[in-house]
């Protein structure tokens, strides 16, 4: 299998020597270029004095380089009046993602190893209710779920969730990261753990082992590729979100993340452009990193149809 | 003095955050830990129903309160007044058909769902094609493909400063757009505020993301087409061009409307740029964004929620052919 598999690469390898011309390979270059120029512009900004980013377009540090940090340490620990800098809103985004990752995670791969191994009535219905949930923008489940958060549901008179008080915390962003995230993590990691072979899951069940030490020992640390996977998504979706803190931050400062800062800088601010390169490209930093870090997971999670809704 | 106490409890709070996060985790690893061992303990008859309980009533739950009832619940809302007090039956929906602005923001959004789409994935399409036939491709493709790690809000930042416009004729040009376009020997405007221009604009931004993903998935399906018929069309003597139109596009004509689905569902519900670029301003607004403004600052929940059902409306037929699309190709396999 192997064999037959390196064969067909060399005969790609050769196929594509035929086909490979200069002139495609100088137009892919010149697009990449393209689509690099501006990040780079506003990482070399972002190192610019004030007066001279104001004064002089970026492409000309090229002939008077004149560079600085100050916009960082201003930007990251400088607070304004009530403001706080944006090294505590960096906190908050750190506070909201890893939660925000961990609990839709733990709850699918619960999930899909339910609906891929247990025998019930109904497994496929459940499988496409939740596949079908994907149709179902956020934009929709706002407003409910603004109203349930901060004053609990009732029918009636009687409460049948009390509201806990949860307004103003993390809890409320963490629990709808959760919820959206959960369709599309039940069916990459169902997708997954239902190819895992029968004779395997069969075989640890004639052991004795029950279903929880099955999903333990087996399952769990067979699933690793596939929870890196979407733990790469849904930690990219979390840190680069702005429209679910917005929502359920609930304008408080305190635990505003990044984004809902950098957003309101550009729109009180848009024209400290010190402040909101540095503060962008923060804001990028890490996102950027794990992206080139872990390319391969996240291509593989893409492929696998996973198109956040 | 002051300064110093500012930061004292600036990291009190750092702190303390930390520490929240740290127990959060603890205390929910520790949950999951306790079911697991108290399930173990338990006789088979009762793990018997203690494993659905564990296993699927929490993404249940989860799914029924976070989305289904709230699907429902915004359905309801559509029919009522700001509050959700009084029915008002479609009225919310006539409002969002006849007022002038809103009209735009359908128009805006009409707008969204063709370019955006046609470019990313015109982008896309060519670059996957251009790299198939590189020795080395990597470099390229995650150039081209980066903007798709990067925030929204951090494009729209990005991009704001590419169209940064200078009032004052004696100050040289900041913004990248401006000045290429003073090298052209055009007089640069305020590009951001000149509508209709100022959407595509924004469209850009958009194009700019999501062409890297188009790029992956086509480049992929370009990859699986067999050699043989690639070869077997060079032997036809079939030019690069007529190799492309006549053999690739056909070949992966599924993945193509795949992705251009999947790009409209995105463009439809754009909403980080519009906030970060324009707010909304100067003819740019989108119905996400007029759905956010309607039911979280003028605090109208009904126009809000028939906003969002609108915004539904719109996917649905997406969704249910990409649904099918991926149905037909996983029985295919």
């Amino acid at each position: 299998m192997k064999i037959l598999k390196r064969n067909k690469a060399r005969d790609i390898e050769t196929v594509k020597t035929h086909l490979s011309s200069p002139w495609a390979s100088f137009a892919a270059i010149l697009l990449a270029t393209l689509w690099t120029i501006p990040t780079f512009g506003l990482f070399v900004t972002s190192f610019r004095p004030s007066t001279g980013i104001n004064t002089s377009g970026w492409w000309t540090t090229i002939t008077k380089p004149e560079f600085t940090l100050e916009n960082y340490s201003r930007v990251l620990f400088e607070g304004r009046g009530a403001t706080p800098p944006l090294s505590q809103y960096f906190l908050n985004t750190f506070a909201i993602v890893v939660p925000s990752t961990i609990i839709p995670i733990t709850i699918a791969i619960f999930a899909a190893y339910a609906i891929a191994w247990f025998d019930f009535k109904g497994r496929n219905f459940i499988f496409f209710s939740i596949f079908a949930l994907q149709v179902i923008p956020l934009q929709m489940s706002l407003i409910p779920l603004l109203q349930l958060f901060s004053g609990g549901l009732h029918i009636g008179s009687v409460t049948v969730i009390p509201s806990f008080g949860i307004t103003g915390t993390f809890i409320p962003i963490w629990l709808a990261h959760t919820m959206f995230g959960l369709p599309l993590a039940i069916f990459l990691l169902h997708n997954f753990i239902a190819q895992l072979p029968r004779e395997l899951i069969e075989a640890a069940r004639v052991d004795g082992a029950d279903y929880f030490k099955l999903f333990r020992q087996i399952v769990l640390p067979l699933s690793i590729p596939a929870i890196a996977s979407f733990a790469i998504f849904q930690f990219l979706w979390v840190w680069n979100d702005l429209l679910v803190a917005l929502t359920f931050g609930g304008g408080k400062r305190e635990i505003a993340p990044l984004m809902v800062r950098l957003a309101e800088m550009t729109g009180t601010r848009g024209g400290d452009w010190e402040l909101l390169t540095a503060g962008a490209f923060v804001s990028i930093l890490v996102p950027v990193a794990v992206f080139f870090a872990l390319q391969r997971y996240f291509v593989r999670g893409l492929l696998a149809g996973s198109v956040k809704g | 003095m002051l300064e110093i106490a500012a930061r004292q409890t600036q990291l009190e709070q750092a702190f303390s955050k930390l520490i929240g996060l740290v127990l959060t985790v603890l205390v929910f690893a520790l949950l999951v830990a306790a079911a697991f061992w108290l399930a173990e303990r338990t006789s088979e008859k009762i793990q018997r129903y203690v494993k659905y309980l564990i296993f699927l009533t929490p993404a249940l739950i989860f799914l029924f309160i976070g989305l289904i009832g709230p699907a429902f619940r915004t359905l309801y809302l559509s029919f009522r007044d700001a509050r959700g007090e009084n029915f008002v039956g479609w009225e919310n929906y006539q409002w969002a058909f006849t007022q002038p602005e809103i009209l735009e923001v359908l128009k805006n959004t009409g707008i969204w769902m063709v370019v955006a789409p046609l470019a990313s994935t015109g982008f896309g399409l060519t670059i996957a094609v251009l790299t198939d036939r590189m020795r080395r491709p990597g470099l390229v493709k995650s150039l081209i493909f980066m903007p798709m790690a990067i925030s929204f809000v951090g494009a729209g930042i990005i991009w704001k400063f590419v169209y940064q416009f200078q009032p004052n004729d004696r100050v040289a040009e900041i913004g990248l757009l401006s000045q290429i376009a003073e090298w052209l020997g055009f007089v640069p405007t305020n590009w951001i505020l000149t509508s209709p221009l100022n959407t595509f604009l924004l469209i850009i931004v958009f194009v700019w993301i999501q062409t890297g993903f188009a790029m992956v998935v086509l480049s992929a399906a370009i990859k699986a087409i067999p050699d043989e018929i690639l070869e077997a069309s060079m032997l036809d003597g079939a030019s690069g061009w007529k190799r492309f139109s006549k053999v690739t596009v056909p070949m992966i004509r599924g993945t193509i409307i795949v992705v251009l689905s999947t790009i409209t569902i995105g463009a439809l519900k754009v909403f980080d740029i519009i906030r970060t670029m324009t707010g909304g301003n100067f003819k740019t607004s989108v119905i996400a964004n007029e759905m956010y403004n309607q039911s979280f600052r003028a605090l109208n929940y009904g126009t809000g929620s028939a906003l969002a059902i609108i915004l539904f409306i719109g996917i649905l037929p997406l969704v249910i052919y990409n649904v099918i699309h991926l149905r037909r190709e996983r029985a295919e396999r």
